[in-house]
């Protein structure tokens, strides 16, 4: 199996309000197909390591790779590129563009990254939405629906690219149980029938036993 | 591509915020309309001033001053060069009113290529007879169609018309004020005299009115050829030759040639009328002031509300970012809503601005001084119009670029960590 997200010795320190290093030479590796979660108490770095892992945050030391590619020490457009075009994101609060419809919201990624006409991607959009249940949904403006209904959409928008991987920072957190079991649901079947990568970071026990890997993490490093 | 879609994202932001877009847009709006009504007006009153006096003065008048003789003979005797010399009791030399080899002269003038028309004229001093009484008058023989082409005569023709001057040898163009005085109207006869005692009788074919009470009160025009026939003169006999140049400002350095080259007086405008060129530069600056403070609080409008969007924009800024729009794309999303805000604003102040124009130039506004202006002025210089919307542009560009450098440098990960 090919390795599609690598972590070489990743160390960052927070500068404000004080010195503390929050990551402490994190190193670990994800294959391509894997479900992984990220387990830990507040505070242990989970969702920084994660932000790190997103190329978001590019203020760190050590080496992270994706599709075995070099990431650090990128351009920020370059970055930006990167995002766009191999990972798709998922977080805890639903973040669509509240004044744009459901439809809109899942093409502007892939219209961004450009490579298809603008009813290519309509049709692709569309059939991420059946995929996930909400195309009657399409419509709608995105802050008319529901949070449940929200995060299908917000899981559509990371799927629209066809990304190397998918990252999660608490996708079910906000959500009550049977929410949650549904977005999980996909979750595991983006896994085992589309062979996608899935990184989650989460605190829900449930959700993290059912995954293909947990990595349990505390004060900044990786426990297991 | 990249551009219709960041304009598309900005479109949607700026429709969803309607009355906020409107609110900035009219800011902008009254802005420029401001600046488009005071600069047509300005303009359009600085014009009717200036053509109160400017255009209706020559550029360069040419003729003889009675003046005395700069070179006394005793500045020829040597013997006195360096001592105090007194003469006592100069008087003027005698001149003749003609100017010296005229016609030549106006052939040279026609064939300068900074002259942009040669009119000459015969003044005559005289008096209107009416009854038993004899009023002052001064009758100008000119070439009235020559008057009108380069100094608006027409404008101040309340009856009748140049061309009725020109067709009719005998005819005469009254001032306004001779008319009421001696209680005459269009087709009634009216006799002049001059100094030497000849009397002439000439048809009045029209009224002309300068404004100038003074003027009106004496000054009437006749043609050239008849002007010279009452005076018992030939055709040469030429008293003034007035010159337009196609560049004003030329005007003094042409005098100051044309008086050494042929020996005769030379005033130019500037020197005639200095007053005038100081009014019009301080309306100009006062207008040009009023409106670019206007534009300024306009901008900070701008500035006010792309600094609020952005503000309650984070959340998306942060999405948008984390989705993959690098931190320029951001910033365009909300340059381009600026700029649409400018663009828009300034079309529509552009329509304000001509609108009440419009409504300005037909408001009633009477004038003796200008008999033929029934409306107050109104300059609709295309110039204006450009001025305003780059205006427009540049103060909302101004305005958008901070904000949206500043949208620009937000940390997505500092928007989605702080939920």
């Amino acid at each position: 199996m090919e390795t599609i997200l690598e972590a070489k010795g990743i160390s960052k320190f927070f500068h404000i309000p004080e010195e503390i290093q929050v990551l402490d030479n994190v190193s670990f590796s994800m294959k391509k197909g894997e479900f992984v979660s990220i387990m830990g108490k507040s505070g242990c770095g989970k969702s920084t390591l994660l932000y790190v892992l997103s190329t978001m945050d590019s203020d760190y030391s050590g080496e992270l790779y994706i599709d075995r590619k070099l990431i650090t020490g990128q351009t920020p457009n370059q970055l930006a590129h990167i995002r766009n075009a191999n990972i798709g994101f998922v977080f805890q609060f639903h973040y669509l563009l509240p004044e744009f419809t459901v439809l809109e919201n899942v093409v502007l990624p892939a219209k961004k990254l450009g490579l298809k006409t603008y009813e290519e991607i309509e049709f692709d959009a569309m059939e991420k939405l059946k995929l996930l249940g909400i195309s009657d949904q399409a419509l709608k403006l995105s802050s008319r629906i529901s949070g449940g209904q929200k995060q299908r959409v917000a899981i559509a928008r990371a799927l629209i690219n066809h990304p190397s991987i998918i990252m999660g920072d608490e996708p079910t957190g906000n959500l009550d149980s049977r929410n949650a079991n549904v977005v999980f649901d996909i979750f595991k079947e983006l896994s085992s029938e589309k062979n996608l990568s899935l990184l989650v970071v989460t605190h829900d026990e449930d959700f993290a036993k059912r995954t293909d890997r947990i990595i349990q993490m505390g004060d900044g490093k990786i426990i297991s | 591509m990249k551009l219709r879609l960041l304009l598309s994202i900005s479109k949607t932001h700026l429709l969803s915020r309607k009355k906020q877009s409107i609110t900035a847009a009219m800011g902008v709006m009254f802005g420029i309309g401001t600046y488009v009504i005071m600069m047509g007006f300005m303009n359009g009153l600085n014009g009717l001033l200036d053509g109160l006096i400017l255009n209706r003065t020559p550029h360069v008048r040419l003729y003889n001053e009675v003046a005395p003789s700069q070179n006394q003979p005793v500045d020829l005797y040597k013997v006195y060069d360096n001592k105090v010399r007194f003469v006592h009791s100069i008087k003027p030399k005698k001149v003749q009113a003609k100017i010296h080899n005229a016609l030549p002269l106006i052939d040279y003038l026609n064939r300068q290529r900074s002259v942009l028309g040669v009119t000459p004229q015969v003044k005559v001093q005289s008096f209107y007879l009416g009854g038993s009484t004899q009023l002052n008058g001064l009758l100008i023989g000119a070439d009235v169609l020559k008057e009108k082409e380069f100094y608006n005569l027409a404008d101040y023709i309340v009856q009748g018309a140049v061309e009725d001057l020109a067709r009719t040898e005998k005819g005469i163009l009254l001032g306004a004020g001779v008319a009421k005085k001696l209680a005459l109207k269009v087709g009634d006869y009216v006799q002049v005299t001059t100094k030497s005692g000849e009397i002439q009788t000439l048809k009045i074919v029209g009224f002309f009115q300068s404004g100038m009470a003074d003027v009106d009160n004496v000054q009437s025009y006749v043609n050239l050829k008849m002007a010279q026939h009452i005076f018992g003169q030939s055709r040469d006999y030429i008293t003034d030759i007035n010159v337009k140049l196609i560049d004003i400002a030329d005007a003094p350095e042409i005098a100051k040639s044309l008086s050494k080259k042929f020996g005769v007086t030379a005033t130019d405008i500037q020197t005639a009328n200095a007053q005038f060129e100081t009014g019009s530069t301080i309306r100009t600056l006062i207008s040009y002031a009023v409106s670019i403070t206007l534009l300024i609080v306009a901008g900070f409008g701008i500035y006010n509300i792309l600094n609020m969007m952005i503000f309650e924009k984070m959340n998306d800024i942060a999405i948008l970012k984390a989705t993959g729009f690098s931190g320029s794309d951001v910033q365009w999303i909300f340059m381009s809503q600026a700029l649409i805000i400018g663009l828009v604003g300034g079309l529509a102040g552009l329509s304000l601005g001509y609108g009440v124009s419009v409504l300005i130039d037909s408001t009633p506004f009477e004038t003796a001084a200008l008999p033929t202006i029934k409306t107050y002025p109104i300059d609709y210089n295309i110039k204006y119009y450009f001025i305003g919307v780059t205006f427009a542009m540049i103060s909302t560009f101004l305005a958008g670029w901070f904000p949206s450098r500043k949208a620009k440098k937000i940390d997505p990960v500092d928007i989605i960590r702080g939920q």
